[in-house]
């Protein structure tokens, strides 16, 4: 049994006056409110109307509405499988372990912009793909990227704004061009980057699309170098002009001549290092690099199976751009963080959910095998 | 032994005060990130080697408690007060503890993968789950919150015996060491 110490020294304390007691009380309150006004202010209680990334999500939600165990945006798509032949080339650029000469493992994903997993398959639909390199040593570098040679958005602020603005009205289903009108009056610079977006010929299918890291990036050498970055995944398989004038009637058609076409034989990509020079802009990727910009051919990445989204391991990966090795870091581009938000957020929301079917069934993925 | 000690030792001082700016460091972080677009990846990268950090210190912590127990509760205490400071820190240790490794085993269960330097990676606990990860980043959230009560409920009490009751109850856990004159203990005072 434990009896108590008591301090001889210090026997019991003087009574407090009925005023010196509240004032006491009054500061344990005050020591309260500063402990608990702390915590609320990180957690962002104080600032209803900020941009977080849930509001951010519910934003896509309200667009589209809430379709269980799809992603919130890019919701429809198709894994993929093959690797990566590194030439070396890059090894002078960044310390990355990809860059050394040899094979790494790639799982993937190619997609379609929008928060519809059942969305027809549409010519001028963004592409989207999505790569995990699985370096030797255990490292992860994911990278999602479009077929558009530059981002129409500067800010997370003005992807959301335009979110908003393309939001179906309620009764007539369809967006209001005047609040569309209206974001690109206050947003020159997305003006700009669509014209660059329609400049760039669009081509007949995933296969012969270019892909682009959108943002830029930075790659830092074993010297301790860091150079800005973009990066381009080009085709080798030869570009084919995309048929605006006759859709196909296959919803699909995008992903099952996809299908099709690998189960043919392998699709190729070349991944190139653009190299940015002091002035270019890494904080804004509306705005496209000189072309003359030095480009390095660093490997070969080679695309051999597919799988439906319903069974692939791709479907539960977040390609969160910012799942770096050493070697490639974050520039100062702000979407960059506010993408690694958000496709948390969205990878949260969708992991409690109970998904319903993909558009792109395995039997679909399984046809002319 | 004729005197007992009034204080905590040094060394569970020191890892006293470490951890806690440490883990209300944490808790501030966990919730600005989660509200941050334009901080999110900063706040991330601390956070987690953050975390694992407490995780080793908490294992050296509980280990440090086992062989220097605490200096006993002052008589100003009830029995009903004795209890709680016992379970608030029993929930505070376990907190620790269960804290980071929900974060590592939901990190796992996501596939993200948990990089401390370029040749330290942390191993997948969990399977690749996606089901899984959702639990657990709920756990997550809501044990933090939990964290922050049981925090909130701890600084209260000793506020309230520094500043009403005043039993120098603080002075065990100064971050100074404090020569108390006269401590005269009795006999059986010391935890048997």
């Amino acid at each position: 049994m434990t009896t108590d110490f008591k301090l001889s020294a210090e026997s019991e304390p003087p009574r407090l006056g009925k005023l010196s007691k509240l004032a006491r009380f009054g500061l344990l309150g005050a020591a309260l409110t500063v402990a608990a006004g702390t915590f609320a202010y990180f957690g962002g209680w104080f600032i209803r109307d900020d941009l977080t990334p849930a509001r951010f999500v519910d934003g896509f939600e309200q667009v589209n509405g809430v379709h269980a165990g799809f992603r919130r945006n890019h919701a429809k798509g198709m894994g993929v499988f093959g690797f990566f032949d590194s030439n070396g080339n890059g090894v002078r650029l960044s310390q990355a372990v990809i860059f050394q000469p040899g094979r790494v493992q790639v799982i993937g994903r190619f997609s379609l912009g929008g928060g519809h997993p059942d969305v027809s398959d549409k010519p001028d639909a963004v592409r989207g793909l999505a790569l995990q390199f699985s370096l030797p040593n255990g490292e992860l570098w994911r990278t999602a990227m479009i077929n558009f040679p530059v981002f129409p958005f500067r800010t997370p602020e003005a992807f959301y704004e335009q979110l908003i603005a393309s939001k179906p009205d309620p009764n007539t289903g369809k967006h209001d061009p005047g609040k569309m009108e209206e974001f690109l009056a206050s947003h020159p610079e997305t003006v700009q980057a669509l014209t660059v977006i329609k400049g760039q010929p669009s081509s007949s299918g995933f296969d012969n699309s270019t892909f682009h890291s959108s943002n830029a990036f930075r790659f830092i050498n074993s010297a301790g170098d860091s150079i800005p970055v973009r990066w381009i995944m080009t085709p080798m398989q030869p570009f084919e002009s995309a048929n605006n004038a006759s859709i196909p009637q296959d919803k699909n058609y995008l992903f099952n001549a996809l299908i099709a076409q690998i189960h043919r034989q392998p699709l190729r990509w070349r991944l190139i290092i653009v190299i940015g020079q002091p002035g270019d802009p890494t904080n804004d990727a509306t705005i496209p690099w000189p072309a003359e910009r030095e480009q390095v051919v660093v490997g070969t990445l080679t695309l051999d199976r597919v799988e439906s989204d319903d069974t692939s391991a791709a479907t539960d990966l977040n390609f969160d751009p910012l799942v770096l090795p050493v070697g490639i870091a974050p520039s100062d581009d702000p979407l960059l963080s506010a993408r690694s938000a958000v496709y948390s957020q969205s990878f949260t929301r969708r992991a409690g959910e109970t998904k319903q079917p993909s558009a792109i069934r395995p039997s679909d993925v399984r046809k002319g095998e | 032994m004729p005197t007992q000690r009034s204080q905590f030792t040094v060394f569970s001082r020191l890892l006293h005060w470490t951890m806690a700016a440490m883990i209300l460091s944490m808790l501030c972080i966990g919730a600005a990130m989660v509200a941050s677009l334009a901080n999110y990846h900063v706040l991330i990268s601390i956070h987690r080697p953050l975390g694992i950090s407490i995780l080793v210190l908490v294992v050296v912590r509980l280990v440090n408690r086992l062989l220097n127990p605490p200096p006993s509760f002052p008589a100003t205490m009830s029995r009903a007060e004795r209890l709680a400071a016992t379970a608030s820190e029993f929930t505070m240790y376990s907190l620790m503890f269960i804290l980071p490794l929900i974060g590592w085993g939901m990190l796992s269960a996501a596939r993200y993968p948990i990089i401390l330097t370029r040749s330290l990676h942390l191993p997948f606990i969990l399977p690749h789950d996606v089901t899984l990860y959702a639990a657990l980043r709920k756990m997550h959230t809501i044990l933090a919150y939990l964290f922050f009560l049981t925090f909130v409920a701890h600084f209260v009490a000793i506020l309230y015996h520094a500043l009403i009751v005043r039993d120098g109850i603080l002075k065990r856990m100064a971050p100074w060491s404090i020569r108390l004159k006269n401590t005269v203990v009795d006999q059986n005072s010391v935890n048997k």
